[in-house]
């Protein structure tokens, strides 16, 4: 066994070990149902904020930033600013309101609003959707580390990272996971931190090459190239991602754990605060890349970079040590957003599907919660397992596109416009889940267009998420008599201060 | 003396002294016009705030691309040696965006206040 993959072996087992120590500590303070789901409701700011962020940054932000800006350059530096500026949005627009709505899924908040088993049902289909497409890069990603660092197969990597997320939601569920994914943040901050300031040290020390970059050079340019449709692609980006953030099924729950809607307020800011420290780093990652690393993106394997740059750059020991510390990072990258994203998705199939009466036979709360566990970690698992991967970033950046045409307009409408009907948010979730699904699916399938059609489907949407929001508010103004008679009642929920005594329905 | 019928006891009150007060959350949760204004308010008054922040974001950071699109010069430009697309989208703009945040928080938190001061106050 070489020293390569010793320190890769020794990074995996002590994350996932420190994964699962934690985890069971804090399954000493988890006991309700309640602990389960949302952790009693009782999580404060700061530990909240570490742990939203570290459920967040996904392996599309600790690998995939940084292989796109070594390929692609500048304009990809919009992946993570469009990442942040997701929750600057959530905050103005859906936090505090979110919160106060008392529900604890997106299904409930749907329900709880528009009265309607229908849209209840939609939601669930597409909380079920969106989170299996983000689950789907995370095993990719496993199986590429793994490889990277120890040379297994391209299986292992995602097995072990279904087993530990199982073991670990399965146990202690949110309560446990709070800890767990602040711990993550701070690791993934110190595993990207710690190798590029010395790194940096390395470059100065070579006398800074590619400092003096020609400034013609179309990689470190935005939108040098593509023309119209290249300015088409990242304004899409841009919309996709900053009103897709509010829509992603495993943020929204997290929402529910603040203690009331000013806690959540302050949560998001604290967030902000932290994923912006983070995503200065990736980028650098890139920069380098592109000096120390520039067979990489010829070779297609630029998703592998940040794993591969401190060997490449520090030879002997400490290399091995600085990617060993990277590797220990990037898994818990998988392992947190696994994590929350099975939280989700099993919260959802637990309430619609393994909690219901099966003839006279009928699961617990607890059980059916760990049955759901295990089938929405099974059903990517085995799709990741069958089909080649699309590149990380991209597609995260698709389920982000999915989330801002459904979601995001039932969140936005559902808040703060009185005129929302059923039908209305009906018909508009399926508009904008079929078009950004269409994009999805030619995406997974390597269609072949070429031209505007295939720039349309790529990066959907630009044109998904007005469409969705158009035929919204249409239909529900065309069968205005829809509007729940318990609207306003559900308004003072949602936009007052929990301090006043109301009567909130 | 004569017998008669007694007259019947007359409990004799004043007026009300005091004045039982009346909180306009009672407004609010009896759905009456005055409280409806209330509430609307509120809500106004907070989406509005949402939309100056959300105009603020794009006016600046959305409108970057379309920027080094229109203006191929900006590109060019460096300061201390980075080159200014990568100073502001790799590093100012996190700042920004938090600033951006936390002037909001601070002002949708007084809205509220404003909002409960309004309704913890007696009508007389």
């Amino acid at each position: 066994m070489s020293t390569e993959t010793v320190t890769g072996l020794v990074a995996v087992v002590l994350v996932t070990l420190a994964t699962l120590l934690i985890g069971t500590w804090g399954l000493r303070f988890s006991r309700t149902t309640s602990d389960f789901f949302v952790a009693s409701r009782s999580v404060r700011p700061a530990l909240n904020a570490s742990a939203i962020s570290g459920e967040y940054l996904s392996a599309a932000s600790f690998l995939g930033v940084a292989g796109l800006v070594l390929t692609f350059g500048a304009d990809m530096l919009w992946y993570p600013i469009g990442w942040t500026a997701g929750y600057l949005l959530l905050l103005v627009l859906v936090a505090a309101p979110l919160r106060r709505s008392g529900a604890y899924t997106l299904p409930d908040f749907a329900e709880a609003r528009l009265g309607s088993r229908r849209v209840r049902a939609t939601c669930s289909v597409m909380v079920v959707a969106i989170g299996w497409l983000y689950l789907l890069p995370q095993f990719h990603g496993a199986g590429l580390t793994i490889r990277a660092a120890i040379g297994a197969p391209t299986w292992v990597g995602p097995v072990i990272v279904g087993a530990v997320v199982l073991a670990n939601v399965t146990s202690g569920g949110m309560r446990s996971i709070t800890f767990v994914q602040a711990f993550q943040y701070w690791l993934k901050l110190t595993a990207l931190l710690l190798p590029l300031v010395v790194l940096l040290i390395v470059w100065v020390g070579d006398g800074t090459p590619g400092s003096r970059m020609p400034v013609d050079d179309s990689w470190s340019v935005p939108l040098a190239s593509g023309g119209s449709e290249g300015l088409y692609l990242t304004y899409s980006l841009i919309i996709a991602t900053f009103l897709g953030t509010m829509g992603l099924p495993h943020v929204v729950v997290r929402f529910y754990t603040n203690p009331d809607g000013r806690a959540a307020r302050r949560t998001t800011l604290v967030v902000l605060v932290l994923l912006g420290i983070f995503y200065v780093l990736p980028p650098v990652y890139g920069a380098l890349g592109r000096i120390y690393a520039g067979e990489l993106a010829a070779s297609g394997r630029s998703d592998v970079l940040v794993l591969e740059l401190p060997r490449l750059m520090v030879p002997g020991i400490g290399g091995e040590l600085l990617a060993g510390l990277v590797t220990a990072g990037a898994f818990a990258a998988f392992l947190s957003t696994s994590s929350g994203l099975t939280i989700a998705v099993a919260g959802v199939i637990s309430q619609d599907v393994t909690g219901k009466a099966f003839g006279n036979r009928r699961l617990t709360g607890i059980t059916a919660f760990r049955v759901a566990a295990v089938i929405a970690v099974a059903v990517p698992l085995a799709i990741a397992l069958a089909v080649p991967s699309i590149g990380v970033a991209r597609a995260v950046g698709l389920a982000f596109a999915v989330a801002a045409s459904t979601f995001c307009p039932l969140l936005l409408l559902g808040i703060w416009w009185r005129g929302l009907t059923d039908v209305g948010a009906f018909t508009g979730m399926l508009a904008g889940g079929l078009g950004s699904g269409a994009g999805v699916m030619w995406t997974l399938l390597e269609g072949s267009a070429t031209g505007w059609p295939a720039v349309l489907l790529e990066q959907p949407a630009a044109w998904s998420v007005p469409l969705a929001f158009a035929v919204m508010i249409g239909v529900s103004r065309a069968t205005a008599s829809r509007v729940p008679v318990h609207t306003r009642r559900f308004m003072v929920r949602l936009h007052t201060p929990e301090a006043l005594d109301l009567d909130r329905g | 003396m004569t017998e008669g019928p007694r007259p019947e006891r007359v409990r004799v009150t004043g007026p009300p002294r005091r004045h039982t007060p009346r909180r306009r959350t009672g407004d609010i949760d009896d759905e009456t016009r005055l409280g409806s204004v209330y509430l609307g308010s509120l809500l106004r008054e907070q989406l509005r705030l949402a939309a100056r922040t959300i105009l603020v974001l794009v006016v600046t950071v959305g409108s970057l691309p379309l920027a080094f699109r229109v203006f191929p010069g900006l590109s060019e430009v460096t300061v201390l040696g980075i080159p200014l697309a990568w100073l502001l989208l790799g590093g100012l703009v996190y700042p920004f965006l938090v600033l951006l945040g936390w002037r909001y928080v601070r002002r949708a938190e007084r809205n509220e206040r404003d909002f409960a001061d309004l309704l913890g106050e007696i009508e007389r």
